[in-house]
Formats: C-alpha cells, structure tokens, sequence
C-alpha cells in the first residue's frame, strides 16, 4: 500500500511537472529555442498571479483569467521585441539572451516583491482531500494533474487542427518555404511564444498554491522542466506528460527508499533514459 | 563624400576603460577628512538572494548606528571618525567571502563584521582570519560557525569571534515547550541535506541523543535535498508511528509543501516546532489560517528585557522603530545586528592602540558589554571565541488581526518574560 501511494502521488507530481515543461517543449519545438529564463517566468506568472488575487480579492484559480492573458501578452512582445533578433543558424545567441533574461527577471522581482516567501491562499483546496482503501489522495495535486492533461491536450488539438497549428508545424519544419508561402515567422513565432507562456501561467499559480515561492526559485523548477521535455522526447507534447509523470514517480520510488534519494533518483532516471534513448521515449524530431 | 568615423577605436576604449576603472581609486584617494582620524570597519550581509529576509532591516541599523557614531568614537582622548562599509554577499558564501578580501584588501577596513547563516559568516571570518584582521560576527549557531571551519576546541581561531547560541540551546527551549504540552513523546524530524539541517539531525550533536535522553522517540526518515516538491513519504512514515511532534530546521517552500501536503494526507500533529522556516513573519502570513500555532526557537523579540549599550533604546523601541520606518513587521535579525555594532563601538572605545590588529583583537576578547540580545562576554563562551546570548521559544499566535509570536517557554532564560501559553493545533 505504501508503494502504491508513492506512485500514485508521483503520478500526480508528474502532472506538475509536465505544466512546468509543457511551455518548454512548444517553444522548442516550434522554433528551436532553448529558453533558459522558463522557471523564472513560471515564479513571474505567480507573482503576477498572487498581485491579482491580492488587489482584486480574487481565488487563485480565477485568477488564471487575468494572468494567462497577461502572460500570453508579455510573450508575444517579448518574442517580437527581443527573442526573434536572436534566432538564426547559431544556437548560442537565445540561450545566452535567455540566460540574461533570468538574472534580470530575478532581480526585477526581487526588487518589486523582497525575498520574502510568498504563498497563494486557495483556502479549503489547499488542504481538501479525497480518501478511498488506505489511499488519501489531495484535491490540489489531482486538479493539477487534470488541468496539465487538458493543457497538453488542447496544446495538441491546436498543432493538428487549427490552422496556428499548420502554420507552427510549417514554420518548425522548414522556415524559409513557410515565409515563402506567406506565413509571418515573426508573427507565429510570437504566437507560439505567447501560447508557451499562456501555460507558464498555469503553471506558475499551480506552483504558487501548492508551495511558497520566491524571486530566487525559478532555476530549480527549470531542472525538472527539461528533464520532462527530454525523457517524453522533444517537441512530444503527450510525451512531455509522460516525461514529468516519469519523473515524478522516479522521485516518490526514491524518496520511499531513503528521502536523500527523492530528486537524486529522478536525475538518474533521466540520464540513463538519455543514455538509453538519446532522442528521449517519444522523439517526434529527427535530427 | 567622406566618411566620419565617430566609432570606438580599440584605442579611446583602451583609454577610457582604463581611466573610468582608475577613477574610483584616484577619487577615493583625494576624500577629504576633518581632522579626526578614521576608523573603517567593513561590513558584509546577504542583501539580495534566498536570505535576503535575514537582511531586510539593515539600512534601518545602520542608519541608526550612523547617527549614534555620527560625532565620532573617543579612544585614549582622541576622536575617531567611523566609517561603515557594507557589502552585499547575495546569499552566496563564494562571494560573501570576495567581498570581504575586497574590504580587507581593497579598502583597508579595521575590524569586519558579517551576520547571518554559515554562508555568510564562516567566509568572512575565515578570510579574517587570514589577513589577521578582526573580525566579529553573529546570527548563526555556533556549531557550524566553530566546526565548519574546523575550529579545534581548546584551540580557537586568531581574530574571529562569534556570539549566538547553539544547538543544546535550540534542544533545551524546544524540549521545555514540549514538556509542558502533554502529548505523546513521538516526534517526527524533517531535516534537510544541507549545512543546518545535518548539524541539527547529527547522531552525536544534534537533536538524536538529547531526545532519546529525555525520553522522547525521533522518527528521523533521513536527509531530503532541499526544494523537494513531495513530501508524502516522510508523512506515510510520521503517521505509521503517531508522531504528535513534528520538529526540524527547512527553508520556508520546503515547510509550506510539507505542512500542505499534510493535510491533504490527514496528518495533523498537535505541535509543529520548526527551526529556521518560521523565523519571519512573512512567511507564517503566507501560510494563511494554517500558520497560527506554529512555533519555532526565539533569539530576539521587542519583549526581551534588554536596552541598547549604544542609543539607550529597548527592544520594543528598536521593533517599534523599525516597523514605523518600513511598515513592515518586526523580525529577529534586527536585535543581533544592532547588537553586532554596539560590540564594535565598544570595542572602538576600549582597544588600547587602534592602529594595531592585536590591541583591537584583545579588546575584543574582554568585552563585557550588556547589549540589546542580552550579555555579551567571551570569557563566558561554551567554546573558545564564541559567547552565548539567550533563547527562548516562542508560537506564532493570531492576536486580532495579527500573527505575534508569544514566548511560551523560557525555562533557559527566566529573564525573558513569558507572554503566553502554548497552544494545540489539533
């Protein structure tokens, strides 16, 4: 009983993580861009969730309302503004771009909100749980995991559905033939960038409620983001799911055997998946 | 058409890199003084970064300390003018400790001080100790201060001293409180790989043995990795054994996902006594309705009994002061770095020849000086160049509106009032 609860709440960490490596694995997927700054725009879309509750009195979770869209918005300026004039043929421009964009983001939030902890009150939710044979199960933890299902799929219905979708897909596998056939790359690169923080959003209230948070955290979160990104496979959107589920378990398994072990054992996992299966479980791209 | 070139040349950069990298040296060079000799003494605190809370109140310090030493320190008849320079560490002990060969080497300090966790202090006093320059420090427990930089006891260092308590300090207050709380013996210990936490969960000199001594039952599942996210089986474990306890030393979004997580698993301890993570009242605000009742260990609040050697203000003027300057509520770091320069400007007073290191050192050793943290002399210490100053533990309790953290049980410290009674939480 007690292994099956570590993997069951492993599987539920797992949907965590996918929200966290979701907006990762769009990014890269759709225009190769490595974006270290994720885990401080994940501690930015709590911030931006915690002021929103704070001056309009509202529940975290309405709150997504407001901040989704805030973020989609700073994405899509950030994409056209700063992020597009470094994409080319050398990878190294947008992570070292990206890699300043952290340490700024940082710094701007720790000037505006302190280092002080900061916490999203959902109230009864937080501690809310549902118990069925000796398993308690909380509430939280499996809303999160359902919103990163319908994330992920909704993410997925908009690649192959939509046409957003056909011009990510066309823009992804070969830029210049998509410019020619009168698809704006500055354009949808803004809108995948947009799209990719729309779920950071999600990803940074789920964050904000379920543990405090402060400026300094986001470079911890990235970790797992990558890891989920690289064991599903890259540019595999179910496969990100997959990866942070994976991760999740590989934490509560080792935390089961001994609590030095929980993320240890989720990093080893990684590698020998990445030693095994270079391209990850699911790779969509082949390079 | 000619062409202008306006650009930089390697040239001009060379030149006027050179020139603007010089300009502070030259300009520091030409400050003009009134005719008092002066005194530098240097200054390193984690302003930004993860312990940046522990260093909120600092301009408020210093800009009192700045005011009481605006005319000058007197040493054998003459006065001296002290200039304070403060350094930012960012929580990061690789540069807490540049930094400080910065103001030992660059600008010359006199005497350092540093406070605030092993990262802060163990550097600067280790680069103190070095350059033989004197060097005092505090908020920090004395174990990993003496034993983290392989402080041989009998021994000691140089020039580095130290006042705080220690963890039997930490032991005693917390088993007092429980004592007198009527649970079941069964504590569950959360103790982190880190620095803190493997000091306090060591099987000789942390919590282990004086637990077991006093009867108590640790249920200790082993070291976790700070920034865990999942804490479901630490809490399988705490209730398989009926924990009523629940004691350790974390960073403050390690207890949040812990305590949360609790409830979602149904596991509701009677106390929950945590060392470092409760510290501040920001963080017990963040935890909303849940945060009322927690308690942890209490080095300074505005009730302890004690005045400043240097502006004659008490405890609660100093919080007072603080909360009026900043609108923010009063935290434990204030006391023991006001304190930290009232040892400075007695040491300033005191020392027999100010222009020599050792003569500063020795008045530092014979310092005998009642501050606001409470009595301040290290030929009392446990250990060689450490000194003790009181503690106590305390409960975060909902007062009207507000969280105040009650001091519950001080059989360690009598002097310090009690100001209220432990509460259950379930």
């Amino acid at each position: 009983m007690e292994w099956l609860n570590a993997v069951v709440q492993g599987t539920l960490l797992g949907g965590l993580y996918a929200l966290f490596a979701a907006g990762l694995s769009l990014i890269f997927g759709v225009m190769r861009l490595v974006n270290i700054a994720h885990g401080d725009l994940i501690v930015l879309g709590a911030y931006l969730g915690l002021t929103v509750t704070i001056i309009l009195g509202l529940h975290p979770l309405l709150a997504l309302v407001i901040v989704v869209p805030a973020m989609a918005l700073i994405g899509y300026v950030l994409q056209r503004g700063i992020l597009n004039h470094t994409l080319g043929k050398d990878i190294l421009p947008p992570l070292l771009v990206t890699f300043g964009l952290s340490v700024i983001i940082q710094n701007a939030l720790l000037e505006t909100y302190s280092a002080d902890p900061q916490k999203m009150n959902a109230g009864a939710l937080e501690t809310a749980s549902l118990s069925a044979g000796g398993l308690s199960v909380g509430i939280l933890p499996l809303l999160t995991f359902g919103i990163a299902i319908a994330v992920i799929a909704s993410l997925q219905w908009v690649f192959y559905r939509t046409a957003l979708g056909r011009a990510f897909r066309a823009t992804s596998d070969n830029q210049e033939i998509a410019q020619l056939m009168g698809l704006n790359r500055r354009h949808i690169f803004g809108l995948a960038m947009a799209l990719a923080l729309g779920v950071t959003a999600i990803a940074g209230i789920m964050l904000g409620i379920r543990t405090s948070f402060d400026p300094s955290i986001g470079g911890g979160r990235l970790i797992f983001g990558f890891e989920a990104v690289i064991i599903g496979g890259l540019g595999n959107l179910w496969g990100t799911l997959v990866g942070g589920v994976i991760l999740g378990v590989a934490q509560t398994i080792g935390a089961k055997i001994d609590p030095g072990w929980q993320l240890l054992a989720g990093h080893i996992t990684f590698l020998v998946i990445l030693a095994f299966k270079p391209n990850g479980l699911f790779p969509r791209i082949n390079e | 058409m000619t062409k202008k070139t306006s650009t930089w040349t390697r040239r001009s950069f060379v030149a006027g890199g050179a020139a603007a990298l010089a300009a502070p040296a030259i300009l520091s060079g030409t400050r003009a003084y009134a005719d008092n000799p002066v005194i530098k003494v240097g200054h390193v605190s984690p302003r930004t970064g993860p312990l940046a809370g522990f260093a909120e109140a600092d301009d408020y310090v210093l800009e009192a300390i700045a005011q009481a030493f605006s005319a000058g320190l007197e040493n054998n008849g003459k006065t001296f003018t002290v200039e304070i320079i403060s350094k930012d560490s960012q929580s990061n002990p690789n540069r807490a400790a540049e930094v400080a060969a910065d103001l030992i080497l660059g600008d010359e300090v006199d005497i350092i001080v540093a406070a605030s966790t092993p990262d802060t202090v163990n550097p600067v006093s280790d680069q103190a100790e070095i350059n033989d320059v004197p060097c005092i420090t505090t908020d920090c427990p004395w174990q990993p201060y003496f034993f983290g930089r392989n402080g041989v006891p009998g021994e000691g260092f140089r020039s580095t001293y130290h006042f705080f308590w220690g963890l039997e300090d930490v032991i005693g207050s917390f088993l007092d409180m429980w004592d007198g709380a009527g649970v079941s013996k069964t504590v569950a210990g959360l103790f982190p790989n880190d620095a803190d936490g493997n000091a306090w969960g060591d099987a000789e000199l942390g919590l282990p043995k004086p637990l077991a001594a006093a009867g108590y039952d640790l249920i200790d599942p082993g070291r976790f990795q700070p920034l865990s996210d999942d804490f479901s089986n630490q809490i399988a474990a705490f209730k398989a054994a009926d924990c009523e306890i629940v004691t350790g030393n974390m960073i403050a979004p390690d207890f949040a996902t812990f305590w949360a997580q609790s409830a979602q698993q149904g596991f509701a301890p009677k106390v929950v006594t945590i060392g470092k993570a409760l510290l501040f009242p920001s963080v017990i605000e963040s935890l909303g309705e849940r945060g009322d009742g927690l308690s942890s260990e209490v080095w300074w609040s505005p009730n302890h009994p004690f005045n400043s050697s240097l502006t004659g203000a008490s405890s609660k003027e100093l919080a007072d002061g603080y909360t009026a300057a900043s609108g923010r509520p009063w935290t434990q770091p204030i006391g023991f770095k006001h304190a930290l320069f009232e040892v400075v400007a007695d040491v300033i007073k005191r020392a027999e020849d100010l222009e020599d290191p050792e003569a500063i050192v020795a008045a530092i050793a014979s310092t005998n000086l009642d501050t606001i943290t409470g009595n301040i002399n290290w030929a009392n210490g446990p250990i060689n160049n450490v000194t003790k100053t009181p503690l106590v533990a305390g409960q975060w309790q909902r007062d009207g509106d507000e969280l105040d953290l009650k001091i519950v049980a001080n059989s360690n410290a009598t002097n310090i009032p009690i100001t209220g009674e432990l509460k259950l939480l379930s």
